[in-house]
């Protein structure tokens, strides 16, 4: 087996590390429909949408491995990061690691997390790092797509059959502890501010609650009060779901060490 | 070709289960059009099922252009195409073998004109 790596502490390679993982993870939980969709266009959908993903961790992870060279320590390549580090060392929002779920789970899950990331994208398109910038260029236009397809789905759940909608309210449910999170702020996030890197999440949580609110809306659902209870996947302290996602994402590189097809 | 009534009655809802079953159960069929560049026509390219003109229009993007095939898309109910009956085929497009002087290149050009 291989041996796992360890990354730099410094907060703007976490910043970044942040911004990839939560990407990759979704991305792995959206692959999962493979095969498996309720109808084959939603299917290559959902795989459409997984390597838009998929396409935009390889991006920041490979900026995050070079970035971790110049601050002074050792470079990583992106399968290196996404491959040989250790669950705590993942620093996704505990959101996107949470399981599959069902159909009205996905959709609500990839809508909520495409305007998130939309906002973010914007912003980095400013971003003081010319590479990163470059990226969320890019991103921002897949994400808007995101949010656009599943968006339709959530309207069309939620204010759907009676079945569909006591799903998406139980979808609705399950996610909603996990948003905070998302918007939590902390030092980090200060420090990437401070230096132009990127936002603060939390400056990004009125306007996502401002259109989340309103795909709701349209849903015939409302946004849940706010919860005390607060994830902490961002920090490296993660949900059991993810050792299993990583176990099965992992396992080719860790068995066969620079193995390529 | 017109289903078989008898004049007189009229004709009601059809009578196997199967068929109204997969009507109520399955979306409509859309027929997707993509137009790979500017400037360029609109190509059939296929078909895929969905619930309404949005969800059709994205699906048509993701099914059909996901090679970078399209700049733009348009759907069309299939159930809104009236098509000629393949039994017309012979009456209909049959008759134009024959009609060679419909064709430009059938007649000669005076040589100042060859360039055209």
């Amino acid at each position: 087996m291989s041996s796992s790596i360890t990354v730099t502490s410094h907060p703007s390679v976490q910043y970044l590390l942040r911004i990839g993982d939560t990407c990759l993870i979704l991305a792995q939980r959206l692959a999962e429909w493979s095969g498996h969709a309720p109808i084959v266009e939603e299917d290559i959908a959902l795989s459409n949408m997984a390597l838009d993903l998929v396409g935009q961790a390889r991006a920041v992870l490979t900026r995050t491995g070079a970035m971790e060279a110049e601050l002074g320590g050792e470079a990583h390549d992106e399968d290196q990061l996404a491959f040989l580090r250790d669950e705590r060392d993942f620093r996704n929002c505990t959101i996107v690691e949470l399981p599959r779920g069902d159909f009205a789970l996905t959709m609500l899950r990839i809508c909520a997390l495409a305007i998130f990331l939309k906002l973010l994208w914007q912003r980095l398109e400013g971003s003081a790092d010319e590479e990163l910038a470059a990226i969320a260029g890019k991103a921002v236009k897949e994400a808007r797509y995101h949010q656009e397809h599943s968006s339709g789905w959530v309207v069309r759940l939620g204010d759907g059959t009676a079945e569909s909608t006591l799903r998406t309210k139980a979808a609705l449910e399950l996610l909603w502890p996990y948003v905070a999170e998302i918007f939590e702020a902390d030092a980090i996030d200060d420090a990437a501010a401070g230096i132009g890197l990127g936002p603060r999440w939390a400056d990004l949580q009125d306007e996502w609650r401002r259109e989340f609110g309103t795909v709701l809306s349209a849903a015939g659902l409302e946004l849940p009060a706010e919860r005390a209870f607060l994830s902490t996947g961002k920090a490296g302290r993660h949900s059991e779901h993810l050792g299993y996602v990583l176990a099965e994402m992992q396992f080719l590189q860790r068995a066969y060490p620079g193995g390529v097809w | 070709m017109s289903p078989a009534v008898t004049p007189g009655t009229i004709p009601g809802p059809p009578a196997e289960p199967m068929a109204r079953g997969r009507e109520k159960n399955e979306w409509p069929l859309w027929e997707v059009f993509v137009r790979s560049k500017a400037g360029l026509d609109h190509k059939h390219c296929g078909s895929l099922h969905a619930a309404d003109p949005q969800m059709a229009i994205q699906l048509a993007r993701d099914v059909y252009t996901r090679r970078q095939e399209g700049t733009s898309v348009w759907v069309v109910r299939s159930d809104q195409i009236t098509a000629s009956d393949p039994g017309d085929k012979p009456s209909y497009f049959d008759p134009m073998e024959d009609k060679v002087y419909r064709h430009p290149s059938f007649y000669a050009l005076p040589k100042s004109l060859d360039h055209m």
